[in-house]
């Protein structure tokens, strides 16, 4: 209740600054002074934090400060600070959380700079400038990086099952017997007693190592859970993306998809759900209780960092159409409408954007940047490392990849989408379930 | 307060103009200087209740009403949330999950806390057992959530390790559907058992020794004091104790927001949660605001029915 009366103040305090600036970037005011950046991941602090040392070294008049806040906190600390009048001058954004933003008028649109700076948006990789045009046809942000989903999988476990990383490349899939995935999946699994998932006698209530990790439900999007194998049946979430209004979680190829792979929980080879609340997905991987984790590749650099287990990477299984498919999703620089800096903002969006800091980020290779030649770099870099990335760069050189489903209301869908995918896991209602839930997401949309 | 009532009586009584003695004008006057000095007493308490309760509370049932999402103006929509919320199937959820865990909260605490209290009266003299009764209550609740999160975790936890070291099988305490909401009622017992016990101690220090010698003196045993001396005696404090934990117990939520969030499905969605996703998750708070609204009537009528039938205002000391 307290809250309302400081959101009262600060909403009229949002709306003056709000007409003060009008929306668009005033190009005419100085560049200088200092700008706040938000980011939310601590891998990839030190990248931006020496682009943030460049920029200032060429630009003295313009200090940049750098805070990095947890995924959970980062979002609503940022709207929080909408309405308050202290959110960041620029911030990374993220697919599903611009659309609502730009709706509600709080983010500086790029088409001015863009067009007055020369921009080269065909530099980046192709697809991802794209996605940051929002529903009123303006730009939102510019691209900084991308990311593809993979298996991680524990080397040692797969040498002493016999599977090779060249089987492990080439698995196949389909919903109907999981394919040579589920083999694969099946006999990575070990009991207490030593037997594997395909064996007879297998125990499958005192599974020693899983043969899947288990992260969550997946929500409505599945990105890292089950979006990879879904998107190989042709399925789409929803009627068009961007900016859907129909969503297609009463698709039977949808329901057919998961409902196999709750199965695996079932036949004991993935955990179970409730086992996963509180626990992480990678330290589990790491502590050799799952032989294979299906995730982004944002998190290589910690999946190689456990001590004793060799992580390999092997692109996602091809569909039962032969073609591999990985969600493609992108994030950018934004800049918040109520910035007092809009000048230096930009400036400092268009550097991220640009070749000189996406090479020092490709060069930490912790991601890979939006410039295509800034991504090859990223693939050297890991290289150069020991660590072989084709798993992940697979997807965009064949075009396999398929984008973040981008729509309105995905907070909302999030709410109805997470606890339905979650029943269906748990086992407590079947995939078929989702038909109901589907009708309730779409009800939002009416 | 009585002083101040009748003292104008006797000073307009009194008046230099007996004259004008039927307009009783001298005596409102003194009345409102009372009244200007009164206000200037009250004046500190009220800006605050008018500035942080007062209104916050009206805009807060003026926004039940509306469409809003904060980043914009509200939109009057009428009783449309209200309708909305009676139709929702997760606030009815929420609703039950609720009542379970006010049921499993209170019912833990006040029991194992009336045992506490009459152990501290009767046996536990040592200010240091006492106060140690006291050290749960000093730590912040999401400290203890967390605590309790990781030591109940299903694979790393040490509870789980101890499970396992007898050979029964590993519990998902705060994972699966049954366990989530008992584990949490449970953390937050333990955390509030010593704090309540010591408002029960209290009220049980205020008991006249005299009735407990003359119970002894007709022979009464110890149980037939406890139910006919100290429970009758100890009512008014336990009904007070009683309203404070059960409206707190109602508005439970930090512990659900770092541990399940809500989860497993909707199995601890409490209602205070239900309301956070809405207004800060989706950006409801019209919808949010009619939530609370409904919340502050339920705790309204709760606390009502307590002092109501349980007489709380009335001592049989009397």
């Amino acid at each position: 209740m307290k809250k309302t009366l400081g959101a009262v103040a600060a909403a009229a305090a949002i709306a003056l600054s709000l007409s003060a600036c009008g929306g668009s970037a005033p190009a005419s005011s100085e560049a200088k002074g200092e700008i706040n950046y938000w980011l939310w991941d601590a891998n990839q602090l030190p990248a931006y934090q020496q682009c943030a040392d460049d920029f200032t070294k060429a630009n003295p008049d313009i200090k940049v400060k750098i805070t990095q806040r947890g995924w959970d906190d980062y979002w609503t600390t940022l709207t929080n600070g909408f309405v308050a009048g202290t959110a960041p001058d620029v911030f990374t954004n993220h697919l599903s959380k611009y659309p609502e933003y730009a709706a509600k008028k709080q983010l500086l649109s790029l088409d001015d700079a863009v067009a007055k700076d020369g921009i080269k948006l065909d530099s980046y990789t192709k697809g991802l400038p794209e996605l940051w045009v929002g529903q009123d046809g303006k730009r939102y942000g510019l691209p900084k990086d991308w990311d593809t989903v993979g298996l991680f999988y524990n080397k040692a476990m797969t040498d002493s099952a016999g599977l090779t990383a060249g089987q492990m490349a080439n698995l196949d899939w389909n919903p109907k017997d999981g394919g040579s995935y589920e083999l694969a999946i099946a006999h990575l699994t070990v009991d207490k007693n030593g037997k594997r998932g395909d064996e007879a006698g297998f125990d499958k209530n005192n599974v020693a190592v899983y043969g899947l990790g288990l992260a969550g439900g997946g929500s409505g999007q599945g990105q890292t859970e089950w979006s990879f194998l879904t998107a190989t049946t042709g399925w789409t979430a929803t009627d068009k993306n961007p900016w859907g209004t129909k969503f297609n979680y009463d698709d039977p190829r949808f329901q057919e998809s998961i409902a196999w792979w709750a199965g695996l929980i079932d036949k004991g080879y993935m955990p179970k759900l409730e086992t996963t609340v509180g626990a992480s997905l990678a330290d589990n991987f790491g502590a050799g209780k799952a032989a294979i984790n299906t995730t982004g590749d944002w998190l290589i650099g910690q999946y190689q960092s456990y001590k004793g287990v060799e992580t390999a990477f092997a692109p996602t299984p091809k569909g039962p159409e032969g073609k591999r498919a990985s969600m493609f999703n992108g994030l950018a620089d934004s800049i918040w409408a109520g910035t007092k800096n809009p000048a230096a903002s930009v400036k400092w969006v268009e550097y991220l954007g640009s070749t000189a800091c996406q090479d020092v980020v490709a060069s930490k290779a912790v991601v890979f940047p939006a410039i295509t030649t800034s991504a090859d770099k990223a693939a050297e870099a890991f290289k150069a490392k020991g660590t072989d990335v084709s798993a992940f760069t697979t997807h965009v050189k064949d075009s396999t990849t398929f984008l973040f489903p981008i729509a309105d209301k995905a907070a909302k869908v999030d709410g109805i989408m997470k606890p339905a995918m979650d029943a269906v896991l748990a086992g407590k209602k079947p995939a078929s379930s989702l038909t109901e839930a589907n009708s309730q997401v779409n009800a939002l949309f009416k | 307060m009585t002083t101040i009532t009748k003292l104008p009586d006797p000073v307009a009584g009194g008046s230099k103009h007996p004259q004008r003695g039927k307009t009783p004008r001298p005596g409102r006057g003194r009345r409102l200087g009372d009244l200007r000095i009164a206000l200037l007493f009250i004046l500190p308490a009220m800006v605050g209740f008018v500035a942080f309760f007062l209104i916050p509370t009206i805009r807060g049932i003026y926004l039940s009403f509306t469409e809003y999402s904060v980043l914009g103006d509200p939109t009057w929509i009428g009783t449309k949330n209200y309708t909305a919320i009676f139709a929702d199937e997760l606030f009815w959820n929420a609703m039950a999950v609720t009542l379970q865990y006010v049921g499993l909260n209170i019912g833990f605490q006040t029991v194992i806390a009336l045992g506490l209290a009459l152990l501290m009266h009767r046996v536990a003299k040592s200010t240091l057992i006492r106060g140690a009764l006291l050290l749960p209550f000093l730590v912040a609740n999401v400290i203890v959530a967390l605590l309790w999160f990781w030591m109940l975790d299903y694979q790393i936890g040490i509870v789980n390790e101890i499970i396992n070291w007898f050979g029964l099988p590993r519990i998902a305490f705060f994972g699966s559907e049954q366990w989530a909401i008992p584990t949490i009622a449970g953390v937050n017992v333990w955390r509030h058992m010593g704090y309540t016990a010591l408002l029960i101690f209290a009220g049980l220090q205020s008991i006249p020794s005299h009735v407990y010698e003359v119970a002894s003196l007709d022979g009464a045993s110890q149980t037939r004091t406890f139910w006919s001396i100290t429970m009758p005696l100890l009512r008014p404090v336990l009904v007070l104790v009683l309203v404070v934990t059960v409206i707190g117990s109602f508005q439970v939520f930090d512990t659900v927001a770092v541990t399940t969030g809500g989860g497993p499905i909707n199995a601890s969605r409490v209602i205070q949660m239900y309301i956070y996703q809405k207004a800060f998750g989706e950006s409801d708070f019209g919808y949010a605001s009619a939530l609370s609204v409904i919340l502050f009537v339920i705790l309204a009528l709760v606390a009502f029915i307590q002092m109501k039938f349980l007489k709380g205002n009335e001592s049989d000391l009397d």
